[in-house]
């Protein structure tokens, strides 16, 4: 029977020849995730209740991200915590202070196609950029995985978004999963698996696709997941796996898909979600004189080292304008290193950008890069909802690393092409 | 085995961050910060719900993060059954987990706050007294309900394991 790659890996995860849309199977996990927040202080904590031990040392990742320079008590105690329950369970992947759970999962070994994942947080989704199948689930559902290494999943209805042209400059993959927000809300693909493909897709650089796969989370999706290809290999095996399967994780030509939608790349503007869904998206020249306090790369949706380098390639030789704040939060150390040798962050400096430490960070309203009450910022991060980011009275906008820094330069929501031509 | 208890009605797109801010459940005492919950509609929403009342919503209750603290706040103030349009999957599975039953309504747009309402989640009917109106909702299979009736999946797994 002819399968998506979702279905190939809920089959062998399941270990089944083949499994549809509706069945509901047990699988093993290759691969948990939990971090400072869903982790120990949250499912531990509830492992400890139930006097379950871990069922895999080598098969768990805790990372540090939440909570990390947030400078508070509390942040520091809950830190604290995490050292300790991982020294106590014997944890041998612990990723504290590295950067962003969802980039430093890849970065350091743990994604490869055809895996089995579930991650306590909701952009768990990340990892079908890779070809693997990631879920996000909560806490209790995690306490399930850590004791049992099992978990029930109902086989999602695939859809194929076809990606079609090309991209044109200024234009990358936070703008394509923006207009597919926008056009089908932040729902319309509810316990759905949105598989991405079409010659843009391919033509994107392995990094840029997680963020398609990240705010799979934002359109609904049970995930998303992405074909493996020569650019995957050569990515992972850089961060050092080593088992990069490009033959088995493919969906089969004649596989079965619930809806098969197109967008097309070529005419793709900027996109820009408008306060507070990133469902309100719509062009960036739509958006008129919108003056920002604050302008933000961040995230894991968009602060991996190539956002970065969009960043600099926009605002080199300009300078952020007064009055706006402009912060960017590498998403992992290393990136935050790759991108001091380059040089992108003398020129993201240069330009008056603040480098801050790699965490959640604006995303989630900690640290320096919080909106204050009645602010307005730009983000290139992954939600905008009320208070999300800061005082319940600020509001966010969400834009593609090009357009936050266009936008930092200028002061208000701006075109990156501007800048770019 | 039917519920009866007060509605609560809010609209789409009740997301995580609404339900638990983030400045709540991140602070040392997360389990007490459920004071918080719902507070940019109604800051006083903790203190009005009545142990054993419904929350109901619109289409897409739960959106957002994987945020446990959702449900859990919910059910710590009271609500003991949310009843919308339509669920995001993290928080529908996050909600049964917590032995909070998450039931599927085309009709909630027809309860108003304050409605008494008559659930009987196996069979798949929302009775509202208030207005003398019934309304179909997808029926719970019936091991849920018996995670449910556990107090969710933590003393449900606890339960399996000693047998």
């Amino acid at each position: 029977m002819a399968q998506t790659i979702a279905e190939k890996i809920l089959a062998h995860a399941s270990g089944n020849q083949t499994v549809k849309p509706g069945d509901i199977v047990t699988c093993r996990v290759d691969m948990a995730m939990m971090h400072d927040s869903s982790g120990p202080r949250a499912a531990g904590k509830k492992l400890d209740e139930l006097g379950a031990p871990i069922w895999d040392t080598d098969k768990l990742v805790v990372v540090t991200d939440h909570y990390v320079n947030e400078g508070t008590d509390a942040s520091r105690a809950i830190q604290d915590h995490c050292d300790v329950w991982c020294r106590d369970h014997g944890v041998k992947h612990y990723l504290r202070d590295k950067g962003i759970c969802h980039i430093v999962l890849p970065e350091f070994g743990h994604v490869a196609p055809g895996k089995f994942c579930v991650g306590a947080d909701s952009h768990s989704t990340t990892a079908g950029a890779f070809g693997a199948f990631m879920v996000g689930v909560g806490a209790t559902e995690m306490t399930g995985v850590l004791a049992t290494g099992e978990i029930w999943v109902r086989v999602p209805e695939s859809v194929r978004m076809e990606v079609t042209g090309k991209l044109a400059p200024g234009v990358a993959a936070k703008d394509v999963i923006l207009k597919i927000c926008g056009q089908w809300g932040i729902m319309g693909f509810g316990y759905q698996c949105v598989e991405f493909c079409g010659s843009a897709v391919e033509a994107m650089s392995a990094m840029d696709r997680m963020t398609l796969t990240n705010m799979a989370a934002e359109i609904g999706a049970k995930t998303g997941i992405i074909a493996p290809d020569g650019k995957t290999k050569s990515l992972l095996e850089g961060w050092g796996r080593k088992d990069v399967d490009l033959q088995t994780w493919q969906s089969d030509a004649d596989a079965r898909y619930v809806k098969r939608l197109t967008i097309d790349g070529s005419a793709l503007s900027p996109q820009v979600a408008a306060p507070a869904s990133p469902e309100n998206a719509d062009d960036v020249r739509a958006y008129g004189n919108v003056k920002l306090d604050q302008a933000y790369l961040g995230a894991c949706t968009g602060a991996k080292l190539e956002d970065l380098h969009m960043a600099a390639e926009v605002v080199k030789g300009h300078k952020a304008a007064k009055g706006t704040r402009f912060y960017v939060a590498p998403s992992t150390y290393r990136m935050r290193d790759q991108a001091e040798a380059d040089g992108t962050l003398a020129i993201l400096r240069d330009a008056g950008a603040v480098i801050l430490e790699s965490g959640c960070g604006g995303c989630i309203g900690i640290g320096d890069a919080h909106l204050n009450e009645n602010e307005v910022g730009i983000s290139s991060t992954n939600r905008n909802f009320v208070g999300r980011a800061g005082a319940p009275s600020s509001k966010l906008y969400l834009a593609s690393p090009y357009t936050v820094a266009a936008s930092a330069i200028a002061g208000r929501i701006t075109d990156p092409r501007e800048f770019l031509a | 085995m039917t519920h009866q208890g007060n509605a609560w009605k809010f609209g789409d797109n009740i997301d995580t961050d609404q339900i638990a801010p983030n400045h709540a459940y991140r602070r040392s005492d997360p389990e007490t910060a459920y004071v918080y919950c719902m507070e940019n509609q109604d800051p006083d929403f903790h203190k009005k719900v009545q142990v054993g009342d419904i929350f109901v919503a619109g289409a897409n209750l739960g959106i957002g993060s994987s945020r446990e603290w959702a449900p859990f706040y919910l059910h710590k103030c009271g609500i003991r059954i949310a009843l919308a349009k339509s669920f995001a999957r993290i928080f529908y599975r996050n909600s049964f987990n917590l032995a909070l039953p998450a039931l599927v309504c085309a009709d909630t747009d027809k309860i108003e706050t304050g409605d008494v309402l008559d659930v009987d989640p196996l069979k798949g009917q929302v009775k509202n007294i208030t207005k003398d109106e019934t309304y179909a909702c997808d029926p719970v299979p019936e091991h849920l309900m018996q995670m449910v009736a556990d107090g969710g999946l933590l003393p449900h797994l606890k339960k399996k394991l000693a047998n």
